[in-house]
């Protein structure tokens, strides 16, 4: 039975965490994600999870600790914001190479500075190049759903990769959301036992984690690497796929509203997905044929799918939530370009960097949007990156 | 003789046939490694002025002063990084240190 209840982003990622029950949650508080370890070690208190919780001092530690949690063989887990997620930055490409399934709850926050702890994406974008899976959630029931899947394509044999399940802060982390809940044991069937391949707790075989890499093994490694993030795709996949059976709830690597006949479309990630569709339904009932895009998984990278997807838009606005400060726009309009280069040149495109610092984005500055969009096709603007709901003179 | 854990892992393997993660399996295979090509001096041991004191011995970063029966070998050049640090601790002279290229061929 599926229950209907009510909760924040922070409040799924919790229930979805007793539910998994972990053997190791290692984390260290940050706004806004502080209430997920916050809430795990309640429930520990509580006898509801049999996890140690460690709590240690710093998010490099406790990237750390998970570390070695999961090179001994148990299923580790923590959750981060902004700073603290650039303080793990040099854990998580260790993680990735040694090819460990962890999972990291990311609740993103704006990088400092200025400091500010609302909503964009730079902190996670900033660990693109990490080697981590990252799948982006638009609310909390997506939250929750895409924690239960992130240990099945984790530890899949064929991935051996550490996931982050991504939500907007405050946005989704904070409010109070109506969600379906499923029961324990279905959730812990679909979820299964974790059997490690390799470990360090093996009394009869040593083994030996992270060692120096020479030149000589150093790309073959990465290489490796490669083909486990590649291979990720067909596992998100076909976990997705078991999901949707099982619990009744589709996910693909990206949703598509509103994209059958769509000839203008906005492409973006997260809670403010759920703006855009407000925006592109109103603008359907005045007979501009709207759509948009809402990427779920930006690692691996679903090129070929999106390219396929967007073959038939006359313009497309790609929307970042983190600057990049290339000087040409975010890192998803670069990603998103490059995989229509070559495919489907005829597309207009623009880059809009939005939402910086939890700066709202309304459905008004959609309506602007696809006005523009007008205009890439008209001739009248043929700007390659704009900033949205910013004060300018 | 010991057999390398790792021997089927060289430097001509493809990448598919590294371990996931690069894990190690088996322990102590740093001594297959030839490290000793990092080598930037040579220590010389000269056997006339050792005592076999073996004040030399323990203080090897790299193990690479072999002692059997109680008694010091010669070096094992294939892991000596030439720190020279057992030149320092004998008090007889009997370790002499050469830049590479200097030392006689070994």
């Amino acid at each position: 039975m599926t229950i209907k209840d009510r909760m924040s982003g922070n409040q799924a990622i919790a229930t979805a965490i007793r539910q998994i029950n972990p053997d190791v949650i290692a984390a260290f508080p940050i706004t806004p994600s502080t209430e997920i370890p916050q809430f795990v070690s309640s429930m520990k208190a509580e006898g509801l999870v049999d996890t140690e919780f460690i709590a240690v001092e710093s998010e490099h530690s406790a990237m750390s600790a998970c570390i070695g949690a999961s090179a001994a063989g148990v299923r580790a887990m923590t959750a981060t914001s902004s700073a603290g997620m650039a303080l793990m930055y040099e854990l998580l490409y260790v993680a990735a190479s040694d090819r460990l399934p962890i999972v990291l709850a990311a609740v993103n926050r704006a990088l400092t500075g200025p400091i500010n702890i609302n909503a964009d994406h730079s902190d996670s974008m900033g660990a693109r190049d990490s080697g981590w899976i990252q799948i982006y959630s638009e609310n909390a029931q997506e939250a929750y759903d895409n924690m239960l899947m992130a240990h099945r394509i984790a530890e899949d044999p064929a991935v051996s990769l550490p996931v982050m399940i991504c939500q907007d802060g405050f946005i989704t982390s904070h409010a109070i959301e109506n969600i379906l809940i499923e029961e324990d044991a279905p959730v812990r069937a679909f979820i299964g036992e974790y059997v490690p391949v390799h470990h360090l707790l093996q009394p009869d075989k040593s083994v030996g984690v992270g060692p120096y890499s020479i030149s000589a093994f150093y790309m073959e490694m990465k290489r490796a690497q490669f083909e486990a993030m590649r291979n990720a795709r067909a596992v998100i996949r076909k976990v997705s796929d078991d999901f949707g059976a099982k619990f009744g709830r589709q996910y693909g690597m990206f949703e598509e509203y509103r994209m059958e006949d769509a000839e203008l479309a906005v492409l973006l990630m997260s809670s403010s997905a759920g703006t855009g569709k407000d925006a592109v339904d109103a603008l359907r009932e005045q007979g501009v044929k709207a759509g948009l895009v809402k990427l779920r998984v930006f690692r691996p990278f679903p090129a070929e799918d999106l390219a396929f997807a967007l073959k038939d838009l006359k313009a497309l606005a790609i929307m970042d939530k983190s600057d990049g400060f290339s000087g040409n726009g975010g890192p998803l309009g670069a990603e998103v370009r490059a995989a229509i280069y070559g495919v489907h040149d005829g597309i207009k495109t623009i880059n809009y960097v939005y939402g910086l610092g939890g700066r709202d984005i309304r459905v008004d500055d959609f309506f602007t949007i696809f006005g523009v969009l007008e205009e890439l096709l008209d001739g009248r603007t043929t700007d390659r990156v704009r900033h949205i709901g910013v004060r300018e003179k | 003789m010991k057999k390398n854990p790792m021997e089927n892992i060289t430097e001509t393997s493809p990448w598919q046939d590294l371990t996931e993660g690069s894990f190690v399996f088996g322990e102590g295979n740093s001594e297959f490694f030839n490290t000793g090509d990092w080598r930037v001096r040579t220590p010389q041991w000269n056997p006339d002025q050792c005592r076999q004191c073996l004040l030399c011995f323990p203080v090897c970063p790299d193990s690479s002063i072999p002692v059997t029966d109680s008694k010091r070998g010669d070096f094992d050049f294939a892991h000596c990084k030439g720190c020279a640090i057992c030149a320092k601790v004998c008090p007889f002279g009997a370790i002499t240190v050469s830049r590479v290229g200097e030392e006689e061929s070994r």
